[in-house]
């Protein structure tokens, strides 16, 4: 009980303090839910009632509509980057395509329901066909159109969140901000008013569902005026320009070793837009943005050709990835350690780079970038019979965590008789660590910046004294995480995967920026 | 006056209406008569157009009904359909406004004219708020009727107009239906497979099969010459309770004993049929009813052993077939 006080406390306390965001955010929620939702109706409702007519269409336009709905969310944001680049109108795109099928299916449904009875008595008494639609057809299919309008409603709010993955802003930016920082609060700041605002519009649209015919004349015609004001909520929070364009991840902007501090310490004053690490180096690719927060092994870098600009103030503590196994995983799998360790001090930045740039860019698989790798190092061994005692493996959901964990894999069968277990693509830090505390694996690559803050969350006079020391970061979360998790920090592999501010290497050159600084300068110069 | 000339309809490989022609008179109620399928309702959508022909003609009062935009047509032709067809949005009083509203009238005159049908009609003005839903099948029916006289149309269709109501309620709007001013001028065509219905509302009957017109004419034509077989076994089956009514009083009053007026017996019209006659028997000894000549003033009474003699007297020289 005393916990739960502490925790409602607490986000209580994180909401207002971020209430000017939390304020930004879901006016841009409200706005984007409401402008797609007004295109789709626009678009959906005249769609229904011609396919009521010509009923030939009726069931290609309703199947189109259906598997547009089936495309994953993430996916079509995705789809809609080349084609409208980043921001607002891809995401309204795609949010009024998952709106167009319940507002198209519903219309016709709703038409082709109307009793042929009452229809031909319409026709009868000498209305026109466009007065059969307003006074009859219409009227009597609302219900079932406002249904439609209703999850078109409800959907739209849910996929708006995924909005912010493309630099469109919404609530999502809190809850997947939250998700990469291992910040409940901020999850729970920006799930909570999406689910209310779900709730909220679905109720005040039941309502207007349960109105009698007379009073839903009226209604309907204030539903547009409404939507139309609800829209522009998204224009509200005014855009402010500068000469070049940020394009941050969730988890970079709100994290000291982040835009925080590019604030704090650069006193970086750049129009920087909140994107998902899946897109932001494509948009950079495509000038839709100038500098964005990557990180530095990225093999994007290479197939992009981006830049790394130098951290010249040392904000950007030092993230050297190596192996983190459970103590008593250690005890259980005596060889494990040194099997393990074959991998320390082997590969460096540029050599990791290279590596991921083959699986995300040159789409090899990871095993069998992790086989060439093992064999041209002479590492590589052909499995040995397993005796049934298993290691399990786990890694995050990127491509360079998949290399490292199919060579770990490759090792362990190669050089001891265990058998491998692997817990592939456990979503960010959270997912993985709480698996590992949870004893559902036993090994898996970390990196320090992400122990030291992310994990550990250390104080700040903590991390001012490490200085962005690579050693002395290294030796912390290790005494650390032996004491508190009972976990082992294995030999570093070589590589510092940290972040990294990059730009275009073309554009770097051109306007002669080579360090966070000179981007500072350059922003300042009128 | 409505003319159908040479209407010909086919769906695909059926022939719904093959070939018909005939004549409504002015103020003429014709009845369509036949079973489901037989072309009749067919027949009817296509006098307003609700389906357009394949060939043949249509007039009325002498113009072809193609010269005419359709919503203009419709607009002066009463329609009553089976299942009244009513606007479950609009309250009473909207539906019955409906072709008012697209002709343009004012709110007043709307107004009066909503009024006095529903005097006429025997519809309380509390319902002119309600909505259809609220009201019984034959409400229903009365406002359906409402709304396609609101106009004043010249021509009323009615397609099976009673054939959703129960016996009782049928019966009861039968009889008002024969007492309603309003109907009295118009030109109708009802479809109907009641032959009941056809014969109690309607002036002459065509009865229909396979998308043709086997006989049109009035009901004791029907019955006493009937033009084939098909009309002698359509009509079998009701062939005593049909003839006690489309028989008058009046047709066997030769038969009938000239005997003068008795006093405290009830009292019929020579225009009434003899299912009436026999209807308003009590059945008490020696009872009585007077039977009034409208045209000659003279007064004839009769027992049933009476009325029944004189009956199958006049039977007896009908000339059959």
């Amino acid at each position: 009980m005393f916990r739960m006080n502490e925790h409602q406390q607490t986000l209580m306390e994180f909401m207002r303090q971020q209430s000017d965001k939390l304020l930004v955010q879901t006016l841009q929620h409200i706005g984007l839910t409401f402008i797609s939702l007004f295109i789709a109706v626009l678009i959906g409702l005249p769609l229904g009632i011609y396919i009521s007519r010509v009923r030939k269409l009726s069931g290609p336009v309703l199947g189109i509509a259906g598997i547009l709905q089936t495309i994953p969310s993430i996916a079509l944001l995705g789809f809609m980057i080349p084609l409208l680049g980043i921001g607002a109108k891809p995401a309204i795109v795609a949010l009024l395509l998952y709106a167009l099928l319940p507002i198209v299916r519903n219309t016709h449904t709703g038409i082709t329901g109307v009793d042929s009875n009452v229809k031909e008595a319409a026709i009868a008494m000498g209305m026109n066909k466009w007065q059969v639609l307003f006074k009859v057809e219409l009227p009597l299919a609302m219900p079932v159109i406002l249904a439609g309008i209703r999850t078109a409603t409800v959907i739209n709010v849910g996929v708006a969140t995924l909005a912010s993955y493309i630099a469109a802003g919404g609530l999502g930016e809190f809850i997947f901000g939250g998700i990469s920082l291992n910040n409940t609060n901020m999850i729970l700041a920006g799930a909570i008013p999406a689910a209310m605002l779900a709730i909220l519009f679905d109720f005040l649209l039941s309502l207007l569902q349960k109105l009698n015919f007379r009073k839903v004349k009226g209604a309907v015609k204030i539903a547009p005026v409404l939507l139309l004001i609800l829209s522009c909520f998204y224009f509200i929070p005014s855009a402010y320009g500068s000469k070049l364009t940020a394009g941050f991840t969730p988890e970079f902007m709100g994290r000291q070793d982040g835009n925080l501090g590019l604030v704090s310490k650069y006193r970086l004053k750049i129009h920087t837009i909140v994107i998902s690490d899946a897109v932001m180096y494509k948009a950079a690719q495509e000038k839709e943005l100038d500098v964005i927060s990557g990180y530095s092994t990225d093999g994007r870098l290479k197939a992009y050709d981006l830049v790394v600009l130098n951290d010249d103030k040392k904000i950007f503590p030092p993230y050297y990835a190596a192996p983190l196994v459970r103590e008593d995983a250690l005890k259980k799998f005596p060889q494990l350690e040194t099997t393990l360790n074959k991998l320390s001090g082997l590969i460096n930045d540029s050599v990791m780079t290279e590596l991921n740039y083959r699986t995300d860019y040159l789409h090899q698989t990871p095993e069998r970038v992790a086989k060439d790798f093992l064999q041209a190092k002479g590492l590589y061994k052909a499995p040995q019979q397993s005796n049934g005692e298993v290691v399990r493996l786990g890694s995050k959901i990127f491509g360079e965590q998949y290399i490292l964990t199919n060579m770990y894999s490759m090792l362990i069968k190669g050089y001891t008789k265990y058998g491998v277990e692997t817990k592939t693509g456990l979503g960010g830090t959270k997912i993985v660590f709480d698996a590992m505390t949870n004893n559902q694996i036993d090994v898996y690559p970390e990196y320090t910046g992400t122990g030291l803050l992310a994990i550990l969350q250390a104080p700040r006079n903590v991390i001012n004294r490490l200085q962005s020391s690579k050693d002395s970061t290294y030796a912390y979360v290790k005494a650390a995480f032996a004491a508190q998790y009972k976990i082992k920090w294995l030999k570093p592999i070589g590589f510092n995967n940290a972040y990294a501010l990059m730009m275009r290497r073309q554009q770097a050159n051109e306007l002669h920026i080579k360090t966070i600084s000179d981007l500072n300068r350059f922003l300042n110069t009128k | 006056m409505i003319k159908v000339s040479n209407l010909v309809k086919t769906f695909g490989q059926t022939h719904a209406v093959n070939n018909i022609s005939f004549v409504v008179a002015k103020g003429e109620t014709l009845a369509l008569l036949g079973t489901s399928g037989c072309g009749k309702t067919t027949t009817l959508k296509m006098l307003n157009r609700l389906i357009e022909p394949d060939s043949g003609t249509i007039e009325i009062d002498g113009q072809n009904i193609l010269s005419q935009a359709p919503e203009l047509l419709r607009r002066s032709i009463g329609y009553v359909l089976q299942n009244n067809g009513l606007f479950p949005h609009y309250t009473v009083a909207e539906n019955i406004a409906i072709v008012p509203n697209l002709l343009k009238w004012n709110k007043a005159k709307i107004e009066t004219r909503t009024n006095e049908l529903l005097e006429k009609l025997h519809l309380p003005k509390e319902y002119l708020n309600a909505y259809p839903a609220e009201l019984s099948g034959g409400q229903q029916q009365r406002v359906g009727l409402a709304r396609a006289l609101v106009a004043d149309a010249p021509v009323l269709l009615m397609d099976e107009p009673f054939g959703a109501l129960d016996n009782v309620t049928r019966s009861k709007i039968h009889a008002e239906f024969k007492l309603l001013d309003e109907l009295k001028r118009k030109t109708i065509i009802l479809v109907t497979h009641d032959v009941q219905e056809a014969f109690l509302l309607a002036d002459r009957i065509a009865l229909m099969d396979k998308g043709q017109i086997v006989q049109i004419g009035t009901a004791a034509e029907l019955l006493f010459n009937p033009a084939n077989d098909f009309v002698k076994d359509f009509l079998k089956e009701q062939h005593l309770q049909l003839e006690l009514k489309t028989i008058k009083l009046g047709d066997i009053w030769q038969y009938l004993p000239a005997d003068g007026r008795r006093i405290n017996t009830s009292q019929l019209a020579a225009n009434a049929g003899v299912w009436e006659a026999l209807d308003t028997f009590k059945f008490y000894p020696r009872e009585n009813i007077n039977i009034i000549n409208q045209q000659t003033r003279e007064v004839r009474s009769v027992t049933f052993d009476q009325l029944m003699s004189a009956y199958s007297r006049f039977k007896n020289h009908v000339p059959h077939e």
